[in-house]
């Protein structure tokens, strides 16, 4: 299942704090994360990559950043 | 789309031997003891210098500062990162600075100073960076159970970049007004004849150095609260990779530099009180890690926009005017005489912020 992790306007820690928690539940699989800064793209793909997921993919559109991200 | 190296591991380390570098070469170049960088105390100097407070020996504008936010503004640009925002919470962040400045000013540093003054050989730094880490895991606390001081709205343009503006302002009037050699005034700014304001590296070296910093630091997200909250909170070393080398590298530095003395007796601009070394950076950890960021990274912050970051550095200056006008802030003598006072009152405040203000 796709969750939607919705970060714009949060600065660090809490986009991570919020990817972090939905990681936990087994059921998801995949999440869109969507923040607004470059910093907590960076600090969420570097979160991710600790919690065995991969970023699929980043879309940028305007001044927000979609990520995908896929448990491995 | 480009990576951005100084985002890696490789490129924090980079930036913490930069500073670790640059540093110790500013206090050679006249920078006061320990002190070749110090946000808090180079703010404080700046609250002297316009006069908010009157402590006659820490005044001048300090062009460090300036460069900082200044850096951070030409990279933020730069590389399309520039992010005017504003409206989380703006004067629980104000009061949060007003705090940390105390604290700091209890300890006599910010964080990157206590990284200095051990660096340095200063021994009494081991306790405040031990406040440090539980003044931020005391905060990690609180971000563990919904701490949030909510969203930011995108905001604009001119409005982030009003912060930048300011600093340019504040350079304007140095040149306007500069040091005339043994006068305590030049216009409408105050300069330190003698004590720690009237020791500092040529203006056009420490406004080069700040530029050089707030580029590097903006884009490597440097920050020393960050540090110790990431690996507390999420097990986390990458930020910390970068402050270990700052601190290692300006050991090697000092060394080189001559510039290293062991010991808690002596040290320049500290004091030997364990305890309240200890409790004044706790309190200031707090409330960085209330704040999210340590006072560096909210002047590079602020550089790229974020309008509450601003907020939060004018905090700091209005503290330091409250530190010095009302006997808190410490001196080589000691504990200033009200600064135990305002240390508990600051956690009181502080520890009602993280319990009261939880995600709804």
């Amino acid at each position: 299942m796709t969750k939607t992790i919705d970060a714009r306007g949060l600065s660090c820690p809490q986009p991570v704090l919020m990817f972090l928690e939905a990681v936990k539940s087994p059921k998801d699989t995949r999440f869109e994360v969507l923040v607004d800064t470059e910093a907590s793209k960076e600090n969420v793909s570097r979160a991710a990559e600790s919690q065995n997921c991969r970023v699929t993919d980043i879309r940028e559109t305007g001044d927000e950043y979609h990520l995908t991200i896929v448990k491995q | 789309m480009t990576k951005n190296f100084l985002a890696t591991r490789t490129g924090i380390i980079a930036v913490g031997a930069a500073i670790g570098i640059l540093a110790p070469l500013l206090q050679k170049l006249g920078n006061p003891g320990n002190m070749g960088i110090c946000v808090a105390c180079f703010e404080r100097d700046i609250s002297g210098a316009l006069g908010f407070h009157r402590a006659a020996v820490v005044q001048y504008l300090r062009p460090e500062i300036i460069g900082f936010v200044l850096g951070s503004l030409a990279a933020a640009l730069a590389f399309k990162d520039f992010r005017p925002r504003t409206g989380s919470a703006p004067f629980v962040r104000f009061v949060l600075g007003v705090f940390a400045m105390i604290g700091a000013l209890v300890f006599l540093g910010c964080p990157w100073r206590a990284l200095l003054r051990l660096a340095g050989g200063d021994l009494n730094a081991i306790l405040g960076l031990a406040g440090l880490v539980f003044g931020i895991w005391l905060g990690t606390l609180f971000l563990k159970n919904g701490y949030n001081l909510g969203r930011t709205q995108k905001t604009h343009t001119a409005a982030g970049l009003l912060m930048p503006v300011v600093m340019l302002g504040f350079l304007l009037l140095m040149l306007l007004f500069p040091q005339v050699e043994g006068e305590p005034q030049s216009g409408i700014l105050f300069y330190s004849v003698k004590g720690p304001g009237a020791m500092h590296a040529p203006l056009l070296i420490s406004l080069i150095a700040g530029l050089v910093i707030g580029v590097l630091a903006q884009r490597s997200r440097f920050c020393t609260m960050g540090a110790f909250r990431d690996l507390l909170l999420f097990r986390q070393m990458h930020l910390l990779t970068g402050v270990i080398t700052l601190l290692v590298v300006a050991g090697i530095a000092n060394f080189v530099l001559g510039q290293f003395k062991m010991g808690f007796e002596n040290q320049p601009v500290a004091h030997t009180l364990h305890l309240w070394n200890f409790a004044g950076m706790a309190l200031a950890g707090l409330a960085f890690a209330l704040a999210g960021g340590c006072p560096g990274r909210q002047l590079f912050m602020a550089g790229e926009g974020d309008g509450d970051a601003a907020i939060f550095v004018f905090g700091m200056i209005v503290g330091a005017g409250f530190a010095h006008n009302f006997g808190l802030a410490s001196s080589p003598a000691g504990v200033g005489p009200h600064g135990i006072a305002a240390v508990i009152v600051g956690f009181i405040v502080c520890l009602a912020i993280g319990m009261s203000m939880r995600k709804q």
